[in-house]
């Protein structure tokens, strides 16, 4: 003991009459922080403008949209990749270690690019936002998961659903706090970007200090106050564990990554239009002169389907807990099916309040499917290495992030070349992204109880991930 | 794997509420709030 660090899992095993509810926050700390991934885009014009200094009109010189937008995507698949690869280790060293390690990363991953922005060397950006800081976006994400559902084993979707509500939020913080510093340093550097990533690395790597210096994991023979296992038999629900290398053998686990692959690469077809969507199939030309949707009011539209986002994340994986994970992502993507439908028809028949609520009610059960698959991975694996399964699975999220926009943008061109315009245009992306969740109604069904082989055999350790 | 010398005496679970949990809740829920708003805010341009 004398020879532990206070960062090792032993250190950090709560006490008797720890408050469990002090888990939660400590989780949205971390999920607070790195959720600024999502509103990266509130620097691409800035970023675009360091040399001409009018974001209107870009030097020759200056990154352009494409350049800046690699960045972005470099973040989420070091997510994916940073997920998979570190969570036995996450498991091993304990949701401490990890945290700290994320924060170093995503904040150590801004104050790199803001060198990258100060010399206006792009490969410095990519090296620290992207690079780093998308290692640290994927061990932060993962870091919470198991700890959480090892301390709410009565209610591991509300556990898991705030915590990932709270990657959600994030962009909500992100992107107006940016905005605010860029303003206020916009007189002391081009577009006052590079300091304003200065300012964001540390006040995220101070920020989430909360979550590593205040979480605990639950002793081995821990359980809630009054908690009584139930004892009905639920096939769906295992009382076995299985390790992270064998889950990834079973068909189960690629039936739950084809489960995650179709809900973000459909809820992206909806996340990826939404703006040119609603100006375009509202327009003055459609709705009579002065009556369209304006560039304000789509922004506005943006900002309710986050608000939806948010909400859906903690909703439907609360509301797991009562229907259970099978059902719930029965109804994501059975509902899901015929809203994407009937999408189309709201916009040639301009039902613009129905169209915004049916916008609405999709955007929910996207974010419902990120927040509601740790639990689901639980069910089906134990609660053993249900952080790295999890990491694992979460190459589907990167996957759905090249495959998403690709599916919307090649459907959409192919609409416009052929002339079609308002909610024509985007037709297709949307029975496509209906086809696309009935393959993962299809998966979603196929899932079946693990197989006894699969098992381990005998008892597991909180720390075993070091096998 | 090193435990507490107490890891293995009865588990008694805090209520919910508490002050410390109240002040971790705040730390977490007053930046979440304010970003809410902001996006809320933008929303109601919808609306109008």
């Amino acid at each position: 003991m004398a020879n532990d660090s206070f960062l090792d899992r032993s250190r950090t095993v709560a006490g008797p009459g720890y408050n469990r509810w002090l888990v939660p926050p400590a989780a949205l700390a971390i999920h607070l922080a790195i959720g600024q991934a999502y509103a990266f885009s509130v620097f691409n014009k800035p970023l675009g403008s360091l040399i001409s200094g009018d974001v209107n009109a870009p030097a020759p010189d200056d990154w352009t949209p494409t350049q800046i937008g690699i960045t972005f995507s470099i973040a989420i698949v070091l997510l994916g990749l940073s997920a998979a690869i570190f969570g036995k280790w996450l498991e091993r060293v304990g949701p401490r270690k990890a945290m700290l390690a994320s924060a170093l990363c995503f904040g150590g991953g801004f104050l790199i690019g803001s060198l990258g922005i100060h010399l206006h060397n792009i490969w410095l950006l990519y090296f620290g936002y992207g690079f780093v800081g998308g290692i640290g976006l994927g061990i932060g994400y993962i870091s919470p998961v198991s700890t959480l559902i090892k301390w709410f084993p009565d209610r591991k979707g509300v556990a898991t659903g705030m915590a990932i509500m709270g990657f959600g939020g994030g962009a909500m913080i992100g992107s107006p706090l940016a905005n605010n510093l860029m303003g206020h340093f916009k007189d002391s550097a081009p577009q006052g970007v590079a300091p304003t990533f200065i300012v964001m690395g540390l006040i995220y790597l101070v920020f989430m200090q909360f979550g590593v210096w205040t979480i605990r994991v639950p002793a081995d023979d821990w359980k809630p106050a009054g908690y009584v296992p139930s004892t009905e038999h639920n096939a769906m629900i295992t009382t076995a564990n299985v390790s992270a290398d064998n889950a990834i053998k079973t068909p189960q686990f690629w039936l739950l990554w084809v489960v995650l692959l179709t809900n973000v690469t459909a809820g992206i077809g909806v996340l990826e239009t939404a703006s040119p969507l609603i100006q375009e199939t509202f327009s003055d030309g459609a709705m009579g002169a002065g009556a369209g949707v304006t560039a304000a009011a789509a922004a506005g539209f943006v900002g309710l389907l986050s608000l939806f986002n948010l909400l859906g994340r903690f909703f439907w994986s609360s509301a797991s807990d009562k229907l259970g994970r099978k059902v719930t992502y029965a109804i994501y993507f059975g509902l899901g099916i015929l809203l994407y439908a009937l999408v189309p028809t709201l916009g040639h028949g301009l039902q613009l309040t129905l169209f915004v609520v049916v916008a609405c009610v999709i955007i929910s059960m996207y974010g419902g499917g990120f927040a509601t698959i740790p639990a689901y991975l639980s069910d089906m694996f134990g609660k053993y290495q249900v952080g790295a399964i999890h990491g694992r699975l979460l190459t589907a999220w990167s996957t759905a992030g090249v495959l998403g926009p690709l599916i919307v943008h090649t459907l959409h061109e192919h609409a416009k070349e052929q002339g079609l315009t308002g909610a024509a245009a985007y037709q297709n992306v949307f029975y496509t992204m209906a086809g696309v969740l009935v393959l993962g109604l299809l998966a979603n069904l196929a899932v079946r109880p693990v197989k006894e082989q699969y098992y381990e055999k005998g008892p597991v350790t909180a720390e075993a991930g070091g096998h | 794997m090193t435990t507490p010398a107490n890891s293995s005496a009865p588990h008694v679970e805090e209520p919910a509420v508490g002050g410390s949990a109240i002040i971790a809740w705040l730390y977490v829920g007053i930046p979440l709030a304010w970003g809410v708003s902001q996006t809320f805010i933008k929303a109601l341009a919808l609306f109008k």
